[in-house]
């Protein structure tokens, strides 16, 4: 039996920074974890909205950390948080919101986040910007807000509207429906008019310049500003990456067909040319046998060697690989992030990089 | 991995068979190339045609490299 049908009540934990828990500003964002028997701050306010949207919810405690103070201590703080949490049985979780604060962002959806296997649910709220949506939101429920405090009454109508779901276990609608980040859950159901027919409708609406909704947005990627042009190749070196999985014959370091978990590194030293004998591909998301037979329609050493004494750049002796075939844009991201610190060290200037 | 060898200060003439999914990802010197399971070939054509298709690939790539660009751009 839980506490709440046990006394009637729901009992809610309430995670909050070191600002909103009353401590202080940035100067005290290096505070300890300790705890608040009852509400405080923005937990009154979420408390006396609990209540009108007639959900009998207590504030049982309010957990306050400071900013830094978590995400330079996020393993330990949440070693001694959630045990915490869990003692005060709560039948559900609110943090923040957070705004376009990001290390209480990453706070907030960091104690979320490590309550979710625990069964315990948790929502939260943050600004679209703020970085503990990228890092959180496939993961816990986090409600849209504006980017600062101004924004705070409606943050709690809808973080309110959503937690009362949960406590009575009723279904999560669509993220727009109910203010929330995507998640990246689908979710199959039988539609009144056929996909055609939906399709020329908003085709029309379009043509006439009437506002439409797409039903499946593309999602978003961020953008890197250009780097300045290369002035002169003399002299500089060059490296090659690939995605298209060339490597060594026998692929030494295992590199998966698909959905790659590393990349691996291999000398091009004294090498005019790759062949069949020498390197394969490692792809599985593609037929493999023109790369097998002909390894530079990948990686062009053979031309590149050509260009670099026509040229007079260097190329660098030494190029990267991995599967680009279902991986994750985490992994990528890691993989080139590692790569980019060796090539820099190397005073590598330029990079080809080519993909299947 | 264009964008982030980018974001880190290299510029990166990223040569694709998928344009969308090059500028979806976010690299800024993109060169189209002949074909997903040989961008930088043909195995259609002679050897010495062939390695001409793969050097002048190449040739824009570092001309690329070479172009002061303000967004993403396609270098076909």
């Amino acid at each position: 039996m839980s506490d709440a049908s046990r006394n009637g009540k729901y009992r809610i934990v309430h995670y909050v920074n070191q600002f909103f828990g009353g401590v202080g500003g940035e100067e005290k964002a290096d505070c300890e974890p300790f705890t608040i028997q009852g509400p405080q701050g923005p937990g009154r306010l979420l408390e006396k909205r609990f209540r009108e949207g007639n959900a009998d919810a207590e504030i049982v405690a309010t957990v306050v950390c400071g900013d830094s103070h978590f995400v330079e201590h996020q393993e330990d703080v949440l070693r001694e948080l959630v045990p915490l949490i869990r003692g005060y049985h709560p039948d559900l979780v609110v943090a923040g919101p957070a705004f376009n604060a990001g290390r209480y962002g990453m706070a907030c959806g960091g104690v979320c986040s490590a309550l979710q296997p625990l069964g315990i649910p948790a929502i939260t709220a943050m600004f679209k910007e703020n970085p503990g949506v990228d890092q959180y939101r496939k993961t816990v429920l986090i409600v849209e807000t504006a980017n600062n405090v101004s924004g705070m009454e409606e943050a709690v109508r809808k973080m309110v509207r959503l937690g009362i779901k949960r406590l009575r276990g009723e279904e999560i609608e669509f993220p727009k429906a109910e203010g929330c980040f995507e998640q990246g859950i689908r979710k199959n159901y039988f539609h009144a008019e056929p996909a055609c027919g939906r399709a020329i409708a908003m085709l029309l609406r379009k043509i006439n310049g009437d506002p439409f909704e797409t039903e499946y947005p593309i999602p978003f990627f961020d953008r890197v500003d250009p780097q300045p042009a290369i002035a002169d190749l003399k002299g500089i070196t060059i490296a090659l990456v690939t995605s298209g999985g060339i490597v060594p014959t026998g692929n030494p370091d295992h590199i998966e067909s698909s959905s790659a978990s590393k990349y691996g590194k291999y000398s091009l030293e004294g090498l005019e040319t790759l062949d069949a004998r020498t390197h394969q591909s490692a792809h599985g998301g593609y037929d493999n046998t023109y790369a097998n037979n002909d390894p530079n329609r990948v990686l062009p050493v053979d031309e590149m060697r050509v260009l670099e004494k026509e040229l007079g750049f260097k190329r660098h002796p030494w190029y990267y690989a991995t599967v680009g075939n279902g991986t994750s844009v985490d992994n990528a991201k890691k993989f080139a992030k590692e790569i980019a610190v060796e090539l820099i060290r190397d005073g590598v200037q330029a990079v080809i990089l080519t993909s299947t | 991995m264009a964008k982030e060898i980018e974001r880190a200060g290299i510029p990166v003439a990223h040569i694709c068979s998928i344009i969308t999914i090059s500028q979806t990802v976010g690299a800024n010197r993109i060169v189209p190339a002949v074909a997903i399971p040989h961008p930088l070939g043909n195995p259609r054509l002679p050897p010495e045609e062939e390695k001409e298709v793969r050097r002048n690939l190449l040739r824009k790539a570092l001309a690329a490299l070479q172009t002061p660009i303000e967004e993403q751009t396609v270098f076909s």
